[in-house]
């Protein structure tokens, strides 16, 4: 069955903000984890500029002209309006793209949003304490779980569902590629006195960020290096967050989506060699002709795949 | 005020009237803090699943919930056997009356209305004089409202003939009574609604255009999420399984209607717009209309789309016009009206402008083009100046109002303070027609003035709904 | 007169426009004074092209591009011949009573300006005053292109006392339905004696009088419509009688250029 394209880019962009909503709570509860460790072990009072750039909204933030401060920055990347990637705006761009197309989620996954909203709305600013925000991130990770539940429990297996998940896979290889473009100095191969073994809580973020700090542990079962943080990130197909799975799982949706037409288009394509790409190389070869420009092909690469995206199904 | 009719207690007296034993017996063993709990679920219920509307003029973003009353109001099966066929035989005038209009306009050259009822009408659209829509339906979805002052005495209120709303409260209002009292619903034996998806599905397949495939492509055609209506429209497209589209999701090429879609494009048969005349196309009505599709009406013209309703209906619900309803039933059904008018005074003539101006504060005066509840003046309930005012304007253009007697709408009861108290009510069936004939699903929607002693109903002025059943 | 009109529209948008549709109202319809002689209609796009009558009467052509556009030239030729009648037209085709044209509209809205200036226009047959709103529309509104636009209303035109041939055209149709006469809008083309291209066509109005039918008024030039007048299209406004009105998706901005000319055809072939 053909479905509206408007339709579609709704549940494309349903799918997106939900995930950068999710992302964005690890990124802050990541965050706040490494900010409040005693500088001697770590701590870092950078950590929430940081964040901004991870989140991809720094100068967002420089144009508030508040001064970047935990304080400034926490309720700035949960409820801040001047953020369009603050939770709170996420979770209402996901709510709004999936209420104009209310028909094509369940009902199920349709509460699990709208309630999650609705809870939202509660937390006002501008100040938010570290507590409230507590809250605020267990409480819409929580929703995120339901709505995933929800789509996987109830949804057909048809267009609806698959843009959805599209657009969810699609952003989280752009949230793991940023997050590993704003740290990848922290990653490069030791010898280098970039940092100190320091830096271990800094890899330790990076991990808490996307969940896989356990996963760490089961897939290499060694203490955590940077160049092993770089290759889960990036290659290991087991880890759900990686480049590499998440461009498995992209090219798979996308044949989902030409199995009733049999139509290939361009977003195939561009799918197709990046996928390619990714298993044509490994963590090595990537260290040695620059982690940073691998980084900023992939996001190019990414972006380009929007742009096929909406051309090839009519956004 | 005291002495309305009341649903369920008639005039007064110790016995509730027959449809009401049930409910009666309810009430009595029901605490109301039991009835106070129920309601709170299901405003809960209402709001999770996002069945609200927005109130133009309200902050921006704004959604609020119609107030729900948990006790239904109920009409006889016999009661409801007179009304249908009231309904039936208004509403196959009303198609009648605008296939006239827009065709050999013989009842204005038979006398019967006057012609500025229609040529000075701005909802009659010049652009579509002349043009037979397929199978000839104008008003596939009639939204007509009753009140009622007795026993037997049900007045029809108004006829909307555009798009009328409220379709799926009526359906939700079942809905959520059958989760929250099942064995009430049991008890009483009331007739189901849930048909209605079908029937309108049904209604609208009927009107495909001649040569449209066989598989009729049926879209909703909305103005979008800001709309104070959008829950329902999303409901109806869903419940009939068809696409909702907004203007920009569709396209004309060649005379023919397209939504476009991820495989590209889809012929499109029969719209049931919710969007009024006026924005439906920017290159025949207006021009800053972002809503609607361009060239939509050429393809209409064209004989190739369905549009429900018709482009034009307005000028069949104007109140104006109402007031001739019986004499237009008369005309075109050779018969008497069976549901009978509201006496009507049309201010544009002097006599009856003048009885209206020495009579203000015992009248309700509406604007012939109004809706919502919005710009009338209800004389008994006005201040001094409300009513000068008010007077004022009626001079100024007399043509754009009618005067009615305040009537004394039917009480029924409902939970207010955490009391059971009589409020004032009134009654909206919908009305489908198709190529094969009008059907009305048994009910309706009731809505209910909230504030004690209030008339007016409507959802916009803080009114209410109650679930309607068509019991025994 | 025979009148050869040269009317060429050419629409150049920022970005490629997708979903160009365009209704247009360019092509003369005759009646006891006009006859066409020969009318093209061109497009530079592929697309389709229709033609059909509207409510009105009017020729109609409604075009939509196959392809999104960066540019669309739309190309308008032909000849009618134009009989003078004083202004009356007979014999057109009337789908509506006369009545239909007391109905007012947003551009035609009569203001209490123009009620109390309508007003006072002295009393008499219909004739006499139509041509009396004429003459003191004329005298009181100056020729100004800069100070209104296509969707400025009657009334806001008035109080600025300027605007162009569509200021004076909803002005004179608001008065004169005030007055209760029947009146509307007609868009069309004034054969002028210079050479140089104009960057809009004209516009006056209609009025009806018992007896003698729909008569031709332009205030814009304080004369009823002579030989030099080839009608193209009548409506309650502006909106109904535009030579074109478009839609499209995306395109970024507009640029619009218009370059009009409307001769004599007798006095070119002198030359």
């Amino acid at each position: 069955m053909p479905m509206l394209s408007r339709t579609a880019a709704n549940l494309f962009w349903t799918g997106r903000y939900i995930e950068r909503a999710d992302f964005v709570c690890r990124l802050v509860d990541a965050t706040a984890r490494l900010a409040s460790l005693p500088s001697t072990y770590g701590g870092d009072p950078t950590a929430w500029t940081g964040a901004l750039a991870s989140a991809g909204v720094a100068d967002a933030f420089a144009d508030t002209g508040l001064e970047p401060s935990e304080l400034n920055i926490t309720p700035f990347l949960t409820i801040g309006a001047a953020n369009p990637s603050s939770i709170r705006n996420c979770l209402e761009r996901a709510r709004g793209n999936a209420r104009a197309v209310r028909t094509a989620l369940t009902r199920e996954a349709w509460e699990s949003l709208n309630g999650a909203w609705h809870e939202v709305e509660r937390f006002t600013g501008p100040r938010l304490s570290r507590a409230r925000a507590g809250e605020l991130v267990e409480m819409v990770r929580r929703a995120v779980l339901a709505f995933d539940g929800s789509a996987h429990r109830t949804m057909l297996r048809d267009d609806a569902y698959w843009f959805l998940q599209l657009g969810a896979a699609m952003e989280r290889a752009d949230n793991t590629a940023r997050l590993l473009d704003v740290k990848y100095h922290l990653l490069l191969p030791r010898d280098e006195a970039v940092g100190g073994s320091l830096d271990y809580f800094q890899w330790a973020t990076i991990l808490r960020t996307v969940s896989a700090l356990t996963a760490y542990r089961w897939v290499y079962r060694d203490t955590v290096k940077p160049w092993l943080v770089a290759d889960l990130l990036i290659f290991n197909t087991q880890m759900p967050r990686s480049l590499a799975s998440c461009y498995g799982e992209i090219v798979e949706l996308l044949d989902h989506l030409g199995e009733g037409s049999g139509r290939r288009g361009p977003a195939h394509r561009v799918a197709g060699s990046v996928q390619l790409g990714l298993e044509g190389t490994d963590i090595d070869q990537v260290f040695a002709s620059g982690l940073h420009e691998f980084i900023n092909r992939f996001l190019a690469d990414n972006n380009q795949l929007g742009a096929a995206v909406a051309e090839q199904f009519l956004f | 005020m005291a002495d309305s009719f009341d649903e369920m207690n008639g005039w007064g007296g110790s016995d509730p009237r027959a449809a009401y034993g049930e409910i009666r017996r309810w009430l009595d063993e029901t605490p109301p803090e039991i009835l106070q709990t129920r309601h709170a679920q299901a405003e809960l219920l209402f709001r999770r699943t996002g069945i609200t509307f927005s109130v133009y003029g309200d902050a921006e973003g704004a959604e609020r919930l119609i107030p729900f009353d948990v006790v239904p109001r109920v009409l006889t099966a016999a009661e409801w056997n007179r009304l249908e066929q009231g309904l039936v035989q208004r509403v196959e005038a009303l198609n009648l009356l605008l296939a006239d209009l827009y065709g050999g306009q013989e009842i204005i050259k038979a006398g019967v209305i006057p012609p500025e009822l229609v040529t000075g009408n701005p909802q009659y659209q010049l652009a579509v004089a002349g043009h037979v829509p397929p199978q000839g339906v104008f008003v596939h979805i009639a939204g007509i409202d009753l009140v009622r002052t007795g026993p037997d005495d049900f007045y029809v209120l108004e006829d909307n003939a555009r798009t009328p709303s409220g379709v799926s409260y009526m359906l939700e209002n079942r809905e959520m009574m059958l989760r929250l009292f099942p064995e009430l619903l049991q008890r009483a034996q009331v007739a189901p609604v849930e048909t209605y998806p079908d029937l309108l599905l049904e209604t609208l397949r009927s009107v495909s255009p001649d040569g449209a495939d066989g598989d009729a492509g049926i879209v909703v055609l909305t103005p979008g999420p800001h709309n104070s209506a959008f829950y329902e429209h999303s409901f109806l497209a869903d419940k009939m399984g068809v696409e909702l589209v907004e203007g920009a999701d569709l396209f004309v090429r060649d005379d023919r209607v397209f939504m476009r879609t991820t495989e590209g494009p889809r012929r499109v048969d029969v719209i049931y717009r919710r969007i009024d005349d006026a924005y439906l196309d920017p290159l025949f009505f207006r021009p800053d209309s972002t809503l609607g599709v361009p060239g939509l009406l050429t393809a209409y013209l064209a004989g190739n789309v369905a549009i429900a309703n018709a482009v034009g209906t307005g000028v069949a619900d104007d109140k104006a016009m109402y007031s001739y309803m019986p004499e237009i039933i008369r005309f075109y059904m050779g018969r008497e009206p069976l549901l009978a008018n509201v006496p009507t005074w049309r201010c544009r003539e002097a006599e009856h402008l003048s009885y209206v101006l020495d009579h203000l504060p015992e009248l309700v005066v509406k604007e012939v083009d109004g809706s919502g509840g919005y710009g009338m003046l209800v004389g008994p309930h006005a201040t001094k100046a409300q009513i000068a005012g008010f007077a004022a304007k009626l001079r100024a253009a007399p043509e754009k109002f009618i005067a009615q007697p305040t009537l004394a709408l039917s009480t029924c009861p409902t939970l207010s303070d955490g009391r059971i108290q009589p409020r004032h009510v009134d009654l909206r069936p919908f009305v489908l027609t198709g190529a094969k004939g009008v059907k009305v699903v048994p009910g309706g929607l009731t809505r209910v003035a909230l504030a004690p002693g209030s008339l007016v109903v409507n959802s916009s002025q803080g009114g209410g709904t109650k679930d309607t059943w068509v019991s025994g | 007169m025979r009148i050869r009109v040269h009317h060429a529209t050419t629409y150049d948008y920022q970005h490629p426009a997708e979903g160009v549709v365009q209704a247009l109202r360019v092509t003369p319809s005759g009646y006891d004074g006009q006859r066409v002689i020969h009318w093209r209609v061109d497009v530079d796009v592929d697309g389709v092209l229709r033609e059909r009558r509207d409510a009105f009467g009017n020729c109609l052509h409604i075009f939509s591009a196959d392809q999104p556009v960066k540019s669309l030239t739309l190309r308008v030729t032909g000849e009618a011949e134009v009989r003078e009648t004083a202004g009356v037209v007979s014999g057109a085709l009337e789908p509506f009573p006369p009545q239909i044209f007391l109905r007012t509209t947003a551009l035609t809205a009569a203001d209490e300006a123009i009620r109390a200036w309508a007003q006072a226009t002295e009393q008499g047959e219909p004739l006499a005053r139509l041509h009396a709103l004429m003459g003191r529309l004329h005298d009181k509104m100056a020729f100004d292109t800069t100070a209104t636009n296509v969707a400025t209303p009657a009334a806001e035109a008035f109080t600025h006392k300027r605007g162009v041939c569509q200021d004076y055209a909803h002005i004179f149709v608001a008065a004169a339905r005030f007055l209760g006469i029947p009146a509307r809008y007609v868009s069309g083309h004034l054969a002028r004696p210079e050479t140089d291209a104009q960057d809009a066509a004209h516009a006056w109005a209609e009025a009806f009088v018992p007896d003698l039918g729909w008569i031709a008024f332009d205030a814009a030039n304080g004369v009823c419509a002579s030989d030099s007048y080839l009608r193209i299209a009548v409506g309650l406004d502006y909106l109904d009688a535009a030579p074109t009105r478009g839609a499209r998706r995306g395109g970024g901005e507009e640029r619009l250029s218009v370059s009009v000319t409307a001769r004599d055809a007798g006095l070119q072939r002198q030359d």
